[in-house]
């Protein structure tokens, strides 16, 4: 199913991240779940879930957002969508 | 020579990019040069993606703006460079033409490093025009990411053009050790011939790639093992390097073992094309 900015909402995005991590990192994890620190994500793979939000979500990270504390967590990551305007909150 | 005159880089693969990355995001101008336009194109998008993962991981820093990107094929771009960096592939007769082309081009008094791997910088200082402008800097890989480079000066290498490439590197944030030369200098005498062992055990079916990285991650506290360093580094780079050691020291112990020569036949060259030890689910 494909979504838009309009029609998507924050549990949406939390849903399509959590499915991702899934996927790509072979990992079940709570949304709140520090991926850095818990060793699961090395630093490619931070690059990896921008570019999967910036695909996904059609948002450009860019300057200040682009810090590792955006990407910590999957709530984290749901706000910066959020806030970037690629969901509603 | 001013300090706005771009950087060159010769060579725009793994490495080139990876520098490249680093001089833009600090600011200064560069200049990509690779014979080929297919991957001048790709490294454009990479030096995107890269100035990302730079300033994302603070290995760049988020305030200055991205210096100017050249990409050519155009050796003679490269005149008005303020430094050249050589980062073509590990290959003796490749880099001295390319050194050999690159200082016929540039103004005297241009400082050139060369980011070989495992060549000695006076078997190369041959074959440029000024081997006392010539010196090694051995990037790590990422450079925007890893701050510390091994800085290698040759015997004819100048004062003045050591003086010049460390404020360079100091310019982008980089940290360097120097050493004396040699065949591997230090990183790769050591690093070329623990992954060339790790296959070993590998090939050897006495423990899995997973287990081999387990074990020097866990026990000796190695950010990634000797195989995840082979699968970023490249597998056909490992191969090439060995080479390079093996024919300068005698030393058996660098011949390329069956299990690496395989995979690069095959084309598992490690993360750069999605599979190498570990498969890493496409091309980053
Ligand atoms: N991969 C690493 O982790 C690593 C780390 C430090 C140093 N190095 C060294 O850096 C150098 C480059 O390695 P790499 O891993 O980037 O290799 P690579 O194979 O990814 O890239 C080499 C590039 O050089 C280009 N090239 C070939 N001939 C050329 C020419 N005449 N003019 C311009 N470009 C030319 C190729 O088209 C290719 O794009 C090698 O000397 C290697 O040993 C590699």
């Amino acid at each position: 199913m494909t979504t838009t900015a309009e029609t998507r909402d924050a549990d949406d995005v939390r849903r399509n991240l959590l499915e991702f991590l899934k996927q790509r990192a072979k990992a079940e994890v709570e949304p709140d779940f520090d991926l850095f620190a818990g060793g699961l994500v090395s630093s490619l793979f931070a690059l990896e879930l921008v570019v999967h939000l910036e695909n996904a979500f059609g948002v450009t990270v860019g300057g200040e957002d682009l810090k590792i504390d955006n990407f910590r967590t999957v709530d984290a990551m749901t706000a910066l969508v959020v806030r970037s305007g690629g969901a509603r909150g | 020579m001013t300090n706005t005159d771009p950087v060159a880089v010769l060579g725009a693969g793994v490495m080139g990019t990876g520098i490249a990355t680093l001089a833009l995001g600090h600011g200064l101008p560069v200049v990509l040069v690779d014979v080929d336009d297919a991957v001048l194109e790709r490294a454009l998008a990479q030096v995107a993606r890269q100035l990302k993962l730079g300033r994302l991981m603070g290995g760049l820093p988020r305030e200055s703006a991205d210096g100017r990107l050249i990409t050519t094929t155009d050796l003679s771009a490269i005149v008005g460079a303020r430094a050249v960096v050589e980062s073509v592939t590990e290959k003796p007769g490749l880099k001295k033409e390319v050194l050999a082309a690159a200082t016929a081009v540039i103004r005297p008094g241009t400082p050139v490093v060369t980011n070989t791997s495992a060549i000695p910088v006076d078997e190369l200082a041959e074959a440029a025009a000024r081997p006392d402008e010539f010196l090694g800097a051995h990037f790590m890989n990422p450079p925007y990411l890893i701050k510390t480079i091994e800085v290698v000066r040759g015997p004819r290498t100048s004062d003045v053009a050591l003086a010049a490439v460390l404020e360079l590197l100091g310019e982008v944030g980089q940290q360097p050790v120097v050493v004396g030369d040699g065949p591997g200098f230090v990183v790769n005498r050591i690093l070329q011939r623990v992954i060339n062992e790790a296959a070993r055990i590998v090939q050897e079916g006495i423990a899995t790639p997973e287990a081999v990285d387990a074990l020097f991650t866990g026990c000796l506290g190695h950010r990634t093992g000797p195989l995840g360093t082979a699968d970023l580094i490249g597998l056909d780079n490992v191969v090439d390097s060995l080479h390079v050691l093996l024919d300068r020291t005698g030393d058996e112990g660098y011949r390329p073992c069956d299990l690496l020569v395989t995979k690069v036949k095959a084309g598992e060259h490690g993360r750069k094309t999605g599979k190498g030890f570990y498969d890493h689910g496409g091309v980053l």
